[in-house]
């Protein structure tokens, strides 16, 4: 303290009472000792909570003793709100009882804060006259005297009732002059903005340390010895290592040079990780059972200096168990923490962020099973913790883990922030056996644990790289729930739904819903010149999983069989295994003979695809409601325009606009049934079917989805050849249809006219239309259109004038002005969201993470198609 | 839609009287509006010898669409009111109904001031339906009286009922769900008015989307003089009053899942079938489909000598609670629970002091809600119970800890592929004490009169055991997890093809790990000889008691049960 000023009615030296910015501070002091006084002066008055007013509340009269027990219950509840909502609050009560300390301590160890005991120790004759000059304080004389007695008795144990600080002011002076100093908390460095580099697990890697630094552009600092004991950082970032620096590993000592010498240096940060913990208890003298790899620590000390093993300890001693950096944007800590936790202090916060979650219960390698916090955890802050050795970090609900295992011949990670770039060093070899092998219920583990509801149900938020952070809501995953577990085939093959397309704005075409010229200006506006015009097939949309071989989708999906064909509710398409083994034999073969499989590199292929007719699927639908309609308006119309022609020949007046509206709607509803009559035809076994594929999803270790339409086409084009020489051998019809394919210009007028032209002579035929997308697939708005980064619509649907009689019914040409009111908004951001979905689950397949990663964002396509859209867009 | 009536006459009694009966002039067109859009009033003939009045409504399908908004978000119209492909416009039914009531309110009343006495008497009529919905009758036999028929032929119409293709194109879709009608009859013209007004949204029975607080006033006044001597009033006064109880499974419906439905191109029954709908026609053909929640089972069952037969769905869940008090499980976890029937069964039983029920149907969920009546519930009595979705291909941390578990009905619903993952999430995950599982025993099913030679008890059926198949499984089961188990029939048992249920005994293992053993030692029966007859059929509860009694204090009621099963084997292999 240097502050030189005095309190000048006092002349005394002003005394600074420390407290930290989210704590419980509780007063303690006789009635009349100057408690709510002191509580104004220092405080802000919605910090203070009373027992007083509380008393108020309940009764009408603050001085009603025979309300205390409900006022206290309600002060109580009180401060627990704020203590949940992090503020700093002070309770203004006698507080000169244990009792009533031991709740306020227990309320604060709930909401993982310390308690702080403010002490007015005012003589009782002092607080007497002042209650004396209070009318509305009457109570007797013995009353003061007792509590000053309890306070007296009091003082001695507040500390080990718990108060993590003391304050104990005494007499009329002191209480006078006391001045509160806020302080930070040490885990609270939200002003540090980065960017960082967070280092995983590094248990006493050092090379792999010195060259995963090296590569993140630290510059290593030696001393005589040729020893590292810093590391420059590259421009202004700073380096954090998640914990657990010790043990197990070749370098344990070197290792902490290294990172001491940067954090003395401010170049970087550290939390504890249990070895840490561990180690510092056991230099410190403490029995600690000498397991998982501190021998190897212990051993090595053994061979440094004593004064470095000081130094060690003072340093171990010294780590805060987690910061929040960024504003409060990033959390970091050695095994994770849920939100309510961050920035908070308590043993059980610092145990969570050491040991993370367990369940108490051990699996059979002996280790603590650990309770998958990380997937129940929704807060705002990325969490970025190590601790438990995963294969391939991963994002999890904003979290991710950065233990790669470099001990056990893994490699050693780190992450740049902001950017959420990962950076990876492979071990130089193993180093020490692990236990249990890394791949087991670790989230990212190979081969997955089983598919957990907790995965799925409720509202969820799903990652995207794409699109950011999804939501799904809880009444959308509970019907995506009903139909993925009673109809949906195994989720171990259908990695992906097919998500939905928004159509082209509606147009103001004399006649038409639907055009071509709004789809490419809505990507010429988009920036997107080069768009590809693609026939749409009028079937039902198929994903197509085929194997090269028998044993192909064992090996990856862990399933065996020749592959799947499903539906957009990931349903088997055709309930007929042997129909869907034919078709499967049949592409097969179409790829073997397009050498598919060895362009890809893969013994499997995904493949999105539209299946005709329509009347294999849709038939139930067709017949209750297409061809009904139809049937119904064949009957009658014939017989109203008879009546009416008849009137009309009497010579009634008034009805030739009538007559006139019921012949528009006879021909109306003859067109609707040649519409939907193009689409439907007979089939038997494999003959009339027809598979057109448009993409190709992935291939072994491949998103494919992201590559240029024009790479799926010729793709698509030799397997559609492959198919019709092999049914021109075999002597049987084709499979596979090609699709019809037009490259426009968006920017060249005679190119967007040629698109016109040829969507016209599609429709023309009979087509249902044509699907517009950008050439090169995957187009984010460049900067200065529309949202810098966000992603363009994949593609847009410009549907026929004919087809659309399907959709909106016979006569929707008579009613164009009311149906032109029709909202695209939430379709659009729908068709967005479940893009950037779809190609989260291709992303998270080609990368090999387990199986509830892929299936979460299938799933969440399936929930958002249960989004309440209108369903004729 | 469209209808014509018409009438003949002579000098004396010219046929343009229908004008006045009727209220509207034959030389002129008229029209009126009505909330469903314009009806036209017209004649296409009339002089003394005929006369047809024409009643055409101008169905506006968007505005009937629009009337519906609001509902989804951004007041687009949702499911259901959303199909602007419907046929409204052309098929008559409810709406025409309408129509008719309101055009021609006081020809209906019978009143014809202008004209007195003339509605009193009954005239030649001919009534012309081009297109009339006739809901349910599709699946009749060509033989078989047409619904049409049925309704009006007692009433003194004579019906010529034709039928219309889907489409032309395509025979093989069959016949539309429509009639081309013509009903000739010589009848008051205000009693032939309330007939079809009556009759046409009974024959159309099918979805609609009109709503009246009043609809049973409005059925008995209009019903008035003909409907209670009707032969099948019944029939129509269930449909008329059916069509309600549509409108409230529609609204309990949910949308979500209809909209997953229509993404697919899938009926909305086709995914949300859970819980059946209430179709009072086909009750008695279609039992067999309800075999879970229809006690109308009993009587088809052959073996039923007894005059009351116990429903086989009562005696599953007998021999279910007979179990699992042996068991003194106090914590039950009702896997698949449908629409509650278990769990109510479970609440009456003192020692169960918590039931969990579980169900992927949402609608399933809501109907046990209601039936249990858990809003009702005191707090005491709530607290033993809750129901949660939750689908048992997936683990679930909720189903932890509980002594038992019951999948009654439940696994045949799963694809068969999909059934490892209930394994794992029962047995390896949730890991009760005792598991219960029954499903059907598909060797019965010749039994069942009713039910078509290969075919399933209920549509949604993915596949149905013979006793080996299901003995097979659950070995397998016990032995991977670590279960004893024990097989047993429920309900009458057949000589040769045992009984119409099957049910496992699942018991966990003391020590993970020697399950495979014990269940060996279970499901051969070590000492045979000691073979009891089978239970008489029907009494369902004859072996179970036999657990119960068998049960010496000193063993577990596993190992007795596992000594009851010797013998009921036995009598099985038989």
């Amino acid at each position: 303290m240097t502050d030189p000023t005095t309190d000048q009615s006092t002349g005394r030296q002003p005394r600074r009472l420390p407290v930290t910015d989210l704590s419980l501070v509780v007063l303690i002091g006789t009635s009349g000792a100057g408690k709510s006084s002191f509580a104004r002066q220092h405080f802000k008055p919605t910090q203070v909570i009373s027992s007083d007013f509380c008393r108020g509340l309940v009764s009408d009269d603050e001085n009603d003793q025979s309300a205390s027990a409900e006022a206290f219950e309600l002060l109580h509840y009180i401060v627990g709100k704020r203590l949940a909502a992090g503020r700093l609050t002070v309770v203004d009560a006698t507080n000169v009882q244990p009792a009533a300390r031991k709740q306020l301590v227990a309320l604060a160890r709930a909401h993982d804060v310390l308690p702080i005991a403010i002490v007015l120790d005012v003589p009782p004759g002092v607080c007497a006259e002042r209650n004396r000059q209070r009318p509305d304080r009457d109570f007797g004389d013995h009353v003061i005297p007792r509590q000053h007695r309890e306070l007296r008795r009091s003082l001695a144990g507040l500390e080990r009732e718990g108060f993590r600080k003391v304050h104990h002011l005494r007499g009329v002076a002191e209480v006078a002059a006391a001045e509160i100093e806020l302080e930070k908390r040490w885990n609270d460095l939200r002003d540090r903005r980065g960017p960082f580099d967070i280092v995983g697990d590094v248990h006493g890697c050092r090379a792999e340390l010195e060259t995963l630094l090296t590569r993140l552009g630290y510059q290593l600092v030696r001393d005589e010895q040729g020893r590292p004991v810093d590391a420059l950082p590259p421009a202004d970032r700073t380096a954090v290592f998640v914990g657990d620096l010790v043990d197990r590993g070749p370098d344990t000592p070197g290792v902490l040079r290294l990172v001491m010498g940067m954090v003395a240096a401010g170049h970087a940060l550290c939390v504890p990780g249990n070895h840490e913990n561990k180690l510092g208890r056991a230099l410190g003298g403490r029995k600690v059972t000498v397991s998982h790899g501190l021998q190897e620590s212990l051993d090595q000390l053994a061979a440094e200096p004593p004064e470095f093993v000081v130094e060690v300890q003072a340093f171990i001693r010294g780590l805060v168990s987690h910061y929040l950096l960024d504003e409060g944007r990033l959390v970091v800590c050695h095994a994770g923490l849920p939100e309510k936790y961050h920035g908070r202090n308590s043993g059980r916060v610092r145990s969570h962020a050491l040991y993370g979650d367990t369940t108490g219960e051990t699996d059979e390698y002996g280790l603590p099973v650990r309770y998958p916090w990380a997937e129940e955890y929704r807060g705002k802050a990325l969490v970025v913790y190590g601790h438990t050795p995963v294969p391939v970090p991963s994002f999890l609900n904003n979290t991710i883990c950065l233990d790669t295992g470099a001990v056990f011949g893994g490699s050693l990670t780190a992450l740049r922030y902001p950017e959420r770039e990962l950076v990876e060093v492979p071990a130089e070899r193993e180093w020490y056996a692990p236990v249990r092998p890394m791949a087991t219920d670790a989230p990212g583990a190979r081969e997955g644990r089983p598919l957990d509801l907790a995965d799925v149900a409720g509202r969820r938020v799903v990652e995207t790289s794409l699109h950011g952070r999804i939501a799904v809501r809880e009444e959308n995953a509970a019907a995506a729930l009903e139909v993925m577990s009673r109809f949906a085939l195994d989720p171990r093959l259908l990695a992906y739904l097919p998500p939905t397309m928004a159509p082209s704005a509606t147009s103001r075409r004399e006649g038409y819903l639907e055009h071509p010229e709004e789809a490419f200006f809505a990507y010429r506006a988009d920036g997107v010149r080069e768009v590809v015009c693609e026939e749409k097939h009028m079937g039902s949309r198929a994903v197509v999983l085929v194997a090269r071989d028998g044993s192909a989708l064992e090996r990856r999906f862990g399933l065996a069989g020749p592959g799947a064909v499903w539906t957009r509710t990931g349903r088997a398409f055709l309930g007929d295994q042997e129909l869907t083994g034919a078709l499967l034999d049949r592409v097969r073969a179409a790829a073997e003979r397009a050498g598919l499989f060895e362009e890809l590199g893969s013994d499997w292929l995904l493949l999105d695809a539209e299946l005709l007719p329509w009347s294999l699927k849709a038939l139930d639908l067709l017949r209750r409601q297409y061809a009904a309609v139809g049937a119904a308006a064949g009957a009658a119309l014939p017989e109203v325009l008879a009546a009416l022609a008849a009137a009309a020949d009497r010579g009634v007046d008034g009805l030739t606009e009538l007559t006139e509206r019921q012949r528009r709607r006879a021909a109306d509803a003859a067109a609707f049934t040649a519409a939907y009559r193009q689409y439907c035809w007979p089939t038997e076994g494999l003959s009339g079917i027809r598979l057109a594929p448009f993409q190709v999803l992935a291939a072994e270790g491949a998103n494919l989805a992201v590559r240029p339409h024009d790479q799926h086409l010729a793709w698509l084009d030799q397997l559609a050849a492959a198919d019709r020489e092999l049914a021109a051998e075999g002597g049987v019809e084709p499979l596979l249809k090609a699709t019809g394919r037009l490259v426009v210009d968006t920017a060249d007028e005679a190119s967007v006219a040629a698109g016109i032209a040829w969507w016209e002579e599609l429709t023309a035929a009979g087509g249902e239309g044509m699907v517009v997308k950008p050439l090169a697939s995957l187009v984010r708005a460049a900067a200065g259109q529309g949202r810098p980064g966000g992603l363009i619509q994949p593609g847009l649907k410009v549907r026929g004038r004919e087809y659309l009689r399907i959709i909106y019914g016979p006569d929707y040409t008579e009613h164009l002005d009311v149906l032109r009111q029709r909202a695209l908004g939430h379709k659009r951001s729908l068709a967005l969201r479940e893009y950037a979905l779809g190609l989260e689950a291709l992303d998270r397949l080609a990368a090999g993470e387990p199986l509830w990663r892929v299936h979460e964002p299938v799933f969440a396509v399936l929930a958002l198609e249960s989004e309440p859209v209108d369903p004729r867009l | 839609m469209f209808i014509s009536i018409s009438t003949t006459g002579t000098a004396e009694r010219p046929a343009t009287d229908l004008g006045f009966l009727l209220h509207k002039h034959p030389q002129k067109a008229q029209q009126f509006s009505t909330a469903h859009g314009v009806v036209h009033v017209f004649y296409p003939e009339a002089d003394e010898q005929r006369c047809t009045a024409a009643l055409l409504l101008d169905v506006d399908p968007i505005a009937l669409v629009r009337r519906g908004r609001g509902k989804g978000r951004g007041g687009s119209p949702d499911f259901a009111l959303s199909q602007y492909v419907n046929d409204r416009p052309y098929a008559a039914s409810s709406l025409l109904s309408v129509a008719l009531r309101t055009v021609f309110r006081t020809a209906m009343k019978g009143v014809c001031e202008q004209r007195p006495g003339l509605a009193e008497q009954p005239r030649p009529l001919t009534v012309r339906l081009p297109a009339v919905a006739v809901g349910g009758g599709e699946r009749r036999a060509p033989e078989e009286r047409s619904l049409v028929e049925q309704l009006f032929e007692p009433l003194g119409w004579q019906v010529t009922a034709t039928p219309i293709p889907l489409d032309e194109s395509f025979p093989s879709w069959g016949e539309s769900r429509y009639l081309g009608v013509e009903l000739t009859g010589t009848l008051r013209l205000a009693e032939a008015l309330q007939q079809l007004y009556v009759l046409l949204p009974v024959l159309d029975g099918a979805k609609h989307y009109w709503v009246s607080p009043d609809e049973v006033d409005k059925l008995l006044d209009a019903g008035e003089g003909w409907l209670a001597e009707h032969p099948d009033r019944a029939l129509i006064i269930r449909r008329y009053l059916h069509r309600r109880w549509s409108l409230a499974n529609e609204a309990l419906r949910r949308l979500e899942l209809a909209r997953l439905a229509e993404a697919d191109d899938a009926e909305v029954e086709e995914l949300d079938n859970a819980v059946p709908t209430e179709e009072p026609d086909s009750a008695a053909s279609d039992s067999l489909a309800q075999d879970n929640a229809s006690p109308a089972e009993g009587p088809e069952e052959p073996a039923a000598g007894a005059d009351r037969p116990v429903p086989l769905a009562q005696q599953r869940r007998e021999s279910i609670l007979e179990l699992l008090r042996a068991s003194g499980a106090a914590r039950v976890l009702d896997l698949g629970c449908g629409q509650g029937e278990l769990v109510a069964a479970l609440l009456k039983e003192k020692q169960v002091t918590e039931v969990l029920g579980v169900d992927v149907s949402a609608g399933a969920l809501a109907a046990a809600s209601r039936k249990l009546r858990l809003a009702r519930m005191t707090e005491r009595q709530a607290s033993r119970v809750r129901l949660v979705q939750g689908a048992l291909t997936y683990t679930d941390a909720r189903l932890k800890g509980y002594d038992a578990a019951v999948l009654c009905e439940v696994i045949e619903h799963l694809d068969l592929p999909r059934l490892p993952a209930l394994e794992h999430a029962v047995f390896g995950a949730a890991r009760p004490g005792t598991v219960i599982v029954t499903t059907p025993n598909a060797e019965y099913n010749v039994r069942w009169e009713t039910l078509p030679a290969g075919e399933h008890r209920h549509a949604d059926h993915r596949f149905e055991w013979d006793r080996a198949e299901f003995r097979q499984w659950a070995e397998r089961v016990a032995a991977n997890y670590g279960y004893t188990v024990a097989l047993r029939p429920v309900g009458p048992q057949d000589q040769e093809v045992g009984s119409p249920t099957q049910l496992a005994l699942f018991r966990i293992g003391t020590t993970q790990g020697t399950g495979p053993a014990a269940t060996t030692a279970a499901a051969e029966p070590a000492t045979p000889g000691a073979a009891a007859e089978p239970a008489t059929p029907g009494a369902a509860a004859g072996p179970a008691a036999t657990v119960a009694a068998a049960g010496p204090a000193a063993t577990t009621t596993a190992a007795a049960f596992a000594g009851s099963t010797d013998h009921t084997e036995r009598s099985e292999t038989r």
